[in-house]
């Protein structure tokens, strides 16, 4: 194999910028939250550990979801939204329950953006995976293709909504990885409101920076996404399903 | 053909101020008579808007629909274009919203016939967020209220005192 001049310079000059590139903006990015006018970048990949041997018995992080994003139920379990939801496990060998929050897992190979016809489903540079309410068609493919059924669809007319989290009926949503405070410098509300209630089953960072929380977390013991064989590679993972 | 020129100019010139001169006129008729024909806009806070309201009269969707797009692919969220800001500065007060009969955004558009997709899915209402909502509260000499008619939209800045 031989490489031309101006591929072996192409080469090199790519090392040499990753090297010199990477860490000072690195140290950006550990030194202060984005600023407005600053796009998401491929910097950063937001993820989740989800420790199921803390979760308790409670819906803290539902309601703290509900209360951040206003959604909220019509008394039809069929249809009504669900960002997130508790889910119970119950081992029919020995009766071992546990109970383990569920919501998108934004998946780095996503299903629903695969599917999406309009484009409406997409992932964002720094991973968080969105549907932009302004294109969907309400088709519902996405929700067929999601394997975590996290997605939902709005049946009826929406009240209240909030300024950073606009819903309406007709199209699809899903959790957000609550990307308004995440674009602010802040944790999402389901962690925060775990973490303050203390049983700190939630923790939320940076994926790619090898000195998050969340990466110490992960390297310190085994965790694994739900459904691994489907080879998503989520940006949410478990500990002790 | 100048001199015609220019005569056609000083007529149209003649004819423009006098719809002008008209135009306090038929605000007053609009503000008493709440049938008349023609939207009615009303701004509550500070003395003027991100852009020129020239400029906001023709343009303003684009603005919206830009930032629209930078605030949910990239998350940029600048406040400047935002809908957020258009709507804590044309709330009314009174109604908390620019919707309704006389709310800002709603008005105009039940005027020129173009329908508002926002508000399906996005509040009409100021963000409370901790602060209260500002304009609610001021004492109602404060308040910077105009009316203006059809006649004069898109011809003064019937946006700004
Ligand atoms: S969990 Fe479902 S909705 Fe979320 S990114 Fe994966 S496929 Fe899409
Ligand atoms: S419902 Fe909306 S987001 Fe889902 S696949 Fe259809 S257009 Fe895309």
């Amino acid at each position: 194999m031989s490489l031309s001049r101006r591929e072996f310079i192409g080469i090199g000059g790519g090392a040499i910028a990753g090297i010199t590139l990477a860490p000072g903006l690195r140290l950006v990015e550990l030194a202060r939250a984005r600023s407005p006018e600053e796009a998401a970048t491929q910097m950063q990949r937001w993820g989740l550990l989800i420790d199921i041997g803390r979760c308790q018995d409670c819906d803290v992080c539902v309601t703290a979801c509900r209360t951040e994003n206003g959604w909220y139920g019509h008394n039809r379990p069929a249809t009504d939204p669900q960002w997130i939801r508790k889910v119970t496990l119950k081992d029919n060998q020995t009766g071992y329950v546990e109970s383990l929050p569920v919501l998108c897992q934004h998946c780095e190979e996503p299903p629903c953006v695969d599917v999406c016809p309009t484009g409406a489903s997409f992932k964002r540079a720094d991973g968080i995976v969105l549907v932009d309410k302004h294109i969907c068609i309400g088709c519902r493919y996405c929700m067929m293709a999601c394997p975590y059924k996290a997605r939902s669809f709005v049946h009826e007319d929406t009240i209240n909504q909030k300024s950073y989290a606009p819903r309406g009926k007709g199209t699809v949503e899903s959790c957000t990885l609550c990307v308004h405070r995440v674009d602010a410098g802040k944790i999402p509300a389901c962690v925060e409101a775990c973490t303050k209630d203390g049983n700190q089953a939630m923790v939320f960072g940076d994926l790619k920076d090898p000195n998050s929380g969340i990466n110490k977390h992960l390297a310190a013991g085994p965790s694994t996404p739900l459904r691994p064989d489907l080879n998503l590679n989520t940006g949410v993972r478990y500990r002790g399903v | 053909m100048q001199k015609i020129r220019l005569m056609v100019f000083g007529a149209l010139a003649v004819a423009a101020a006098g719809w002008l001169a008209a135009a306090p006129v038929l605000a007053a008729e609009t503000a008493s008579a709440k049938s008349a024909i023609g939207p009615v806009i009303k701004t509550y806070k500070g003395d003027k808007c991100v852009e020129p309201t020239e400029e906001m009269r023709r343009n303003h969707m684009k603005k919206i629909l830009h930032q629209r797009d930078e605030t949910m692919h990239k998350g940029i969220r600048t406040r400047k274009y935002s809908l957020k800001n258009c709507i804590d500065c044309h709330a009314d007060p009174k109604t908390n919203s620019v919707l309704g009969e006389n709310g800002f955004c709603e008005s105009c558009h039940e005027y020129a016939a173009v329908s508002i997709d926002c508000f399906t899915c996005h509040s009409s209402s100021p963000e409370k967020n901790g602060q209260p909502p500002k304009a609610a509260s001021t004492d109602p000499a404060g308040l910077m209220e105009k009316t203006i008619s059809s006649a004069v939209m898109g011809t003064t800045n019937g946006n700004q005192p």
